[in-house]
């Protein structure tokens, strides 16, 4: 895939996980735009490859919690 | 290798906050999120494992439920399930169905699709029930490992660690068993965005009860569903003896 479809590629998956956000969907799309078009100027592939990089990282993170909320909601709930 | 059934049902997302109809008769659940049982993410991921270590060849996701149960399946089929089956149960029907209902419905399925292994998720968090599993074994008359919190296959026989009160119990289940999954068995994936689309692809088979043979009509009735009793604000007392007295009011001394 070309660099620009995983930036592509990336943004919407970024998306579809911003769908169970806590604060809402529109808050996260609105972030997750800004962050985006903050670096639309950027050309250097190199910069572009390590950014790609910084947004899997995010991309893992945001499962993480995600996940890491439902096990402690869950744990509270059935272990006292 | 072995093929693995895997039970899932539609409930209403963990983090929605629950509210009872005026009328007393259930819960609103018209326009509220609905999610995959929790517990049956981690019975769905464990099976994925299973397949990814090769002890697994085939994998089932059977739901219960109305027309949207289907959705729930996707969530399976986008987390690696091979294929589903969807027990049509209409939203009235749903009310009254119980997990004798259940596990005669998944105990009928595991005999026709000859699986090896059932596994479910130890409870559902709506009704909180946690009865399938066991009945399942029952009906099926297979040995049972509810809340398993490891699980290691040796041969024709599973090893499962199960957590019971106070600790953890070491048990061997020969093949075909039926497993319920604990909180701690494992971290259930993220279905993502590519996976969700090929899930659109997989199989999902459609029957009702009757064509299972199984009857559905309902053995409770539903009296009333209300709220749990909310927290009575407490209070600061100024000296012992006014604790004394206010313990000796409410009969505690």
């Amino acid at each position: 895939m070309s660099q620009k479809g995983r930036v592509i590629d990336l943004y919407k998956t970024l998306l579809h996980l911003g769908k169970d956000w806590p604060k809402g969907y529109d808050f996260f799309r609105d972030r997750l735009k800004k962050a985006f078009l903050k670096n639309k100027d950027v050309s250097d592939p190199e910069q572009i490859e390590k950014m790609i990089k910084h947004g899997e990282y995010v991309k893992k993170e945001i499962e993480a919690l995600y996940m890491l909320k439902k096990y402690r909601t869950l744990k509270r709930r059935y272990e006292l | 290798m072995s093929r693995v059934l895997v039970g899932v049902k539609r409930v209403i997302d963990y983090a929605v906050k629950i509210r009872v109809k005026p009328d007393k008769t259930g819960v609103v659940t018209d326009g509220v999120k609905h999610s995959m049982n929790p517990f049956d993410e981690i019975a769905v991921e464990e099976a994925v494992r299973m397949k990814e270590k090769k002890i697994a060849s085939e994998l089932i996701a059977v739901s219960c439920g109305p027309a949207q149960s289907q959705e729930t399946i996707r969530t399976a089929l986008a987390m690696g399930i091979d294929r589903g089956i969807h027990v049509e149960v209409s939203a009235a029907e749903l009310n009254t169905l119980q997990p004798i209902h259940v596990s005669k419905i998944i105990a009928k399925i595991a005999q026709d699709e000859k699986v090896d292994l059932v596994i479910v998720g130890k409870q559902a968090i709506d009704d909180d029930c946690n009865q399938t599993a066991q009945m399942t074994a029952a009906i099926l008359d297979w040995p049972q490992a509810a809340f398993a919190s490891k699980i290691e296959k040796a041969g024709d026989e599973l090893t499962v660690t199960r957590e019971i009160d106070g600790g953890l119990e070491v048990i061997k289940v020969k093949s075909p068993a039926v497993i319920s999954a604990d909180l701690r068995l494992n971290e259930p994936r993220y279905a993502t965005l590519p996976n969700i689309m090929k899930a659109k692809k997989k199989p999902i088979k459609k029957v009702t009860p009757k064509d299972l043979g199984i009857d559905i009509s309902p053995r409770i009735e539903i009296l009333s569903v209300a709220d749990p009793p909310t927290r009575q604000a407490g209070a600061i007392l100024p000296d012992v003896d006014a604790l004394v007295a206010k313990l000796k009011e409410g009969g505690h001394i």
